[in-house]
């Protein structure tokens, strides 16, 4: 046995374990010298991204990759499980990690510049927690992942906007801390009438005594805690805050990734834990689900309207887009479910571009307000136009990510015969065009006389590659969404709801 | 009857010219002349290409060309067929004229941001061409929805409170009826499994219940507010806030024109001829587009601002496209189809003259138009031959194709339809000829001298007004858009002329 | 009514958990103290904990050590066998989520001192009026102001 398969043989731990132990030795690098921190970060991100895109490969062309913690054989103990669905989660995390941190040298140094050492720190964590409640295939060690995520982002909130970033970040604490008792509950339920922790083995086990009470009271649990977890309408009241006054690479972050992983918690829950049987016929908590998630469709987009803070209006988006993904999931056929799988990503890119935008603008400009934003289109041609294309997305233009996934989930409402989400789908694809049309219209127009002797003005370059990497997938991921679709969401949409099974 | 298909990177080609064309005109804009000279080379070369097509076309042959599979079983692709040329050489021909005139009129008037200017209008001459040759209705509505995002600052170009707000209301009437198209989209592809145009309609679609198909055939009119039917019609008269060679874009070149050719590509090879027999839409619809030609002639008549005269005309005159592609008789659609290059060469000499009125003479209503033939007598000429044309008085082509409408609404014995093409030839009379008399033979309120549009105006509008004539003296010439028309009809009817 | 009574009282300890999750939710949620949320959020998972540690009962079981495992090999599994153990499980399972809800505990109070610093109070209708005096336009122009003077 060479080196070399140690380390491939160790992938799936590794790619928790790195980022952690990476994250602990940030303060000793940065009391090096603060300025290696970064280049420290970005060498962990890197290696996380060629490790997860290997695990990733590993899957599609061989099948799942099960890795006992320590030796201990599953339902004993710990079992990490990649299979195509937190395989291409954990992808999604590595590289919008690494787009962030390339992001963040500039931003941090300007908004943050006492706190990188921390900043960096605490960055690295979240990846960890993020990384493990994807990877791992243990109920309870999903919990202590989810807190440690939750812990990071809290730390990471407080850090932003004097005094607003803190009191922001104590209601999130309070909402995760209520999502994340009730998921705890709903664990030791569980545990309390199965005797394991162990997914796949609960899997085999509960289908047994689907008709005990029990189970419902623990999927009630599990459906709120995440509900709280990814801001689902009406349990959205922490996000907007802490989105809003959250440092910019933070905000970029925590929007990209925290309600992905958490609706990803929620498909694994409700697909892999309990079987489809259940939460589609026997309790219809998808038919709830998608109810809840047109809702939130409508009603985020509608918020997104009234606001003014350009981050604000992002978060309110997000409410709205959590929505997609989890009416796609909801609508538990194969084709909704792709489309809801598929807004995992194409959200990523998209919002995460966008923070990313509102990040670069706020450090040129020190200007949030979306109604000050004349002449930037002058200013900033290129962040301007990695905005343009983000929100081209969102609102569904074809040839961007956004209208595959759309397109999608309106052909799954429609298989399902809800033509009402048909039109949810395609309304607040409008109220979207209302939205950012405002800020297109105050980035280009409105004002010619005055913007003419404005110089150009543009970001820093690190904080424009991966602006601009990400807004070229957008429209990579919009043309080419056969890729994905072929490799991984299909059999995996079939997986999950029992119609084939994983390779 | 088996149609032969090549395969060709031309129709792809063709489309991209345009947006490689944006890209170097933002490289370039802080030369204008070079800037300028981008457009001009990339208008020749699309022309160039797109005529390339036509003598394979004009063999009864189809181009394809697919780009990608962009979803599984939804692949980007381009089919040239005759119908679809037809439209491309209208706008790629008509690109050329535009540029030259935007030149002259941007130049004279020093407007501002030119460079963004020239790079939304090629890329709007790139989604026409795409929209003429998409394959399927997903392409096409990749294109549509680009149209729609291009022109947008076209509209809202001059950045006044108007401007925007007339802006806005393009975009709302466009968007929203995108989403319509999208939704119309969704359902055939849920039914039916592809969205590929078919020349007999798109096979699966007649098994919808009855109800269905009226609702899908609504949605879908819907999703083509480009054309401006009435009730959708408001957006046009209010985008005439926009520099004249953006009207002159969305009337005669790409936006309306899209929206008719999306009309009759839904109509014809969505639907298919048969189904609309069947269902009885044909005749439904060919009643609610005569509303519109004869409500919005009424309006236009009642316009004093020439340009929004003009724009209610087009409302009207498009209606007779979709109409002659109801009536699903061979000389109908022959019709309706040969208006669409036809209204082209007409429209925009019109517009150009009103522009060249603007720049020149800075007169918008007719009202101060008295005498105004003694200052530009070579404008208001040309806008004499477009008039005719439009009213469907000969020289000028518009009497042929009206003359093939007349012929399929008597094949059917429809004498309401008959009477609404009588009526509307005579209101359109109506509006014109005040407009000639004003300029011809009202005195003067003071006295005027000769003095012309530059020369990058004047030399266009001339063109066009002589093709027009051309077109309308010798419309069988060989390769000319009556024969591509023929070949198209033989498509769509399954048999040869 | 007797059988509800014994119900009740059979199964106590599950009835103090739920009665303690009631009063610690109510505090997370209706409190506007901060202190006395974080307090509120303490006994909500104290309950939990609770409840993981009553599944671990067994009647009559002991801490789960070994007995008379050096006696020789068969009289050892037979031993071991032969006493009852409670679960050990629900209990490591508990210490790291303790560990868990002190983190917590220590992240909230340190947001606490630091919006106490900001606002000078603990109450969240005092903070929530001091902000809404404060329209966010207004304080980020403060905010520049106030950089701009250091």
């Amino acid at each position: 046995m060479t080196g070399f398969d140690l380390i491939t043989d160790h992938l799936p731990v590794l790619t928790v374990v790195i980022p952690l132990m990476a994250g602990f030795l940030t303060p000793i690098v940065g009391w090096i010298d603060r300025k290696l921190c970064w280049y420290w970060v970005m060498l962990t991100m890197f290696a996380v991204l060629l490790m997860t895109s290997s695990n990733l490969y590993t899957v599609i062309t061989s099948g799942t990759i099960h890795y006992h913690l320590g030796g201990w054989t599953p339902p004993i103990g710990i079992e990490y499980v990649i299979d195509l669905l937190n395989g291409f989660v954990c992808l999604i995390i590595a590289f919008i990690g690494l787009m962030v941190g390339i992001y963040s040298i500039e931003s941090i140094k300007k908004e943050l510049p006492n706190k990188i050492i921390p900043f960096y720190s605490i960055f690295l964590l979240l990846i960890t927690g993020l990384m493990g409640m994807t990877i791992t295939g243990d109920i309870f060690n999903f919990y202590v992942f989810l807190e440690i995520s939750s812990l990071t982002a809290y730390a990471l909130i407080a850090m932003g906007d004097r005094g607003d970033g803190v009191v922001a970040s104590f209601n999130y604490l309070i909402m995760g801390t209520v999502a994340a008792s009730f998921i705890l509950l709903g664990i030791g339920y569980l545990y309390a009438v199965t005797g394991s922790l162990n997914i796949a083995d609960m899997q085999g086990l509960l289908p047994s005594i689907y008709d005990n009470k029990v189970v419902l009271a623990a999927l009630a649990f599990f459906m709120v805690g995440f509900s709280i977890k990814v801001g689902l309408f009406p349990l959205h009241a922490w996000l907007p805050d802490a989105y809003t006054h959250a440092p910019s690479a933070a905000s970029a972050l925590i929007a990209g990734l925290m309600t992905k992983v958490g609706a990803y918690a929620m498909i694994r829950f409700m697909f892999s834990v309990f079987t489809p049987e259940f939460v589609i016929d026997m309790t219809r908590m998808a038919e709830i689900l998608t109810w809840a998630a047109a809702l939130a469709i409508v009603v985020g987009s509608v918020l997104a309207i009234a606001q003014s803070d350009i981050k604000r209006m992002l978060a309110y988006s997000s409410i709205s887009q959590i929505g997609y993904i989890l009416l796609g999931v909801g609508l538990a056929n194969v084709i909704g479910m792709q489309g809801g799988l598929l807004h995992i990503l194409n959200h990523s890119l998209m919002k995460c571009a966008l923070f990313l935008v509102a990040g670069a603008i706020f450090y040129r400009t020190g200007i949030r307000n979306l109604h000050q934003f004349q002449g930037l289109g002058k200013k900033m041609p290129v962040t301007t136009t990695v905005f343009l294309i983000a929100a081209l997305s969102m609102i569904g233009v074809p040839g961007t990510v956004g209208f595959t996934s759309k397109w999608y989930l309106a052909l799954g409402s429609i298989n399902a015969g809800q033509w009402i989400f048909v039109i949810v789908i395609l309304v607040s694809s409008l109220l979207n065009i209302v939205y950012f049309w405002r800020v297109f219209d105050n980035i280009w127009f409105g004002h010619p006389h005055e913007v003419e002797h404005i110089k150009r003005d543009e970001a820093p370059l690190s904080m424009l590659i991966p602006m601009v990497l990400l807004a070229v997938l957008c429209i990579f991921f919009g043309l080419f969404a056969y890729y994905p679709l072929h490799y991984v969401l299909e059999p995996l949409s079939n997986a999950l709801l029992g119609i084939g099974v994983l390779p | 009857m088996a149609i032969e298909t090549v395969h060709s990177i031309t129709p792809a080609l063709a489309v991209l010219v345009s947006m490689v064309a944006s890209v170097l005109i933002l490289a370039f804009g802080k030369y204008p002349n070079i800037r300028e000279g981008w457009t001009f080379v990339a208008a020749f070369i699309k022309f160039s290409l797109v005529i390339s097509m036509l003598p394979l076309i004009l063999e009864g042959k189809v181009i394809t060309y697919t780009v990608i599979e962009m979803l599984p079983n939804l692949p980007i692709a381009f089919k040239v067929d005759a119908f679809g040329i037809l439209f491309a050489i209208t706008s790629s021909f008509l690109w050329i004229f535009v540029s030259s005139y935007s030149i002259g009129y941007m130049r004279t008037l020093k407007e501002h941001a030119q460079t963004r200017y020239y790079f939304c209008f090629a890329i709007a001459l790139s989604s026409a061409i795409g929209i003429a040759f998409s394959a399927n209705l997903v392409t096409l509505f990749l294109f549509y929805e680009l149209l729609t995002i291009s022109t947008y600052p076209l509209v809202a170009h001059t950045e006044t409170s108007e401007a925007i707000s007339s802006g806005r209301k393009y975009l709302t009437y466009l968007m929203i009826s995108g989403i319509s198209l999208l939704f119309s989209i969704l359902v055939v592809y849920h039914y039916t499994g592809t969205t590929e145009f078919s020349f007999s309609g798109i096979a699966g679609l007649e098994t919808l219940p009855r109800t269905t198909l009226y609702i899908l055939f609504i949605t879908f009119m819907v999703g083509c507010a480009k054309a401006a039917f009435m009730p959708l019609h408001a957006w046009l008269p209010a985008a005439m806030v926009a520099p004249t060679p953006v009207s002159a874009l969305l009337h005669a070149v790409a936006v309306v024109k899209a929206g008719v050719f999306t009309a009759i590509r839904v109509i014809l090879y969505v639907f298919g001829i048969d189904l609309m027999e069947i269902s009885g839409l044909w005749l439904y619809m060919a009643y609610f587009v005569s509303i519109t030609i004869i409500l919005a002639s009424i309006f236009a008549m009642t316009q004093d601002n020439l340009k929004k005269r003009l724009a209610y005309s087009t409302v009207s005159q498009l209606s007779y496209v979709v109409l002659g592609a109801v009536l699903i008789t061979q000389h109908g659609i022959t019709g309706g189809m040969l208006h669409i290059p036809y209204h082209g060469f007409m429209k925009i000499t019109l517009f150009m003259c009103a522009g060249a009125l603007i720049v020149t003479a800075k007169k918008e209503n007719i009202s101060d138009m008295n005498g105004i033939a003694r200052q530009m007598p070579i404008t208001m000429l040309a806008f004499t031959v477009g008039a005719l044309g439009m009213i469907g008085m000969p020289p000028a082509g518009g009497y042929i194709t009206k003359w093939y409408l007349l012929l399929g609404a008597a094949e059917l014995d429809n004498m309401i339809l008959i009477g609404v093409l009588l009526i509307s030839a005579v209101l359109n009379a109506a509006y014109f000829f005040p407009v000639i008399y004003v300029a011809f033979f009202k005195k003067p309120d003071k006295e005027l001298t000769y003095k012309e549009a530059p020369l990058t105006m004047l030399v266009p509008l001339t063109l066009t007004a002589i093709i027009s004539i051309i077109i309308g003296i010798w419309p069988d010439a060989p390769g000319m858009f009556l024969d591509i028309v023929n070949i198209a009809v033989a498509n769509v009817t399954g048999g040869g002329i | 009514m007797s059988g509800i009574i014994e119900i009740i009282f059979a199964e106590f300890n599950y009835w103090i958990y739920v009665t303690l999750m009631m009063i610690g939710f109510y505090a997370m949620i209706a409190k506007k103290n901060l202190i006395k949320k974080v307090i509120g959020a303490n006994i909500f998972q104290t309950a939990i904990f609770l409840f993981y540690i009553s599944l671990a009962e067994v009647k009559g079981g002991t801490a789960p050590i070994l007995l008379h495992g050096h006696d020789g090999a068969d009289a050892a599994h037979k031993a071991v066998s032969e006493v009852i153990y409670v679960n050990p499980l629900p209990h490591v399972l508990i210490l790291t989520a303790i560990v868990v809800a002190v983190s917590t505990t220590a992240v909230a109070l340190a947001l606490i001192i630091k919006i106490y610093e900001e606002y000078g109070s603990l109450e969240e209708d005092v903070i929530l009026a001091y902000r809404r005096q404060l329209q966010p336009e207004f304080s980020e122009h403060a905010r520049q102001k106030q950089e701009g003077e250091q």
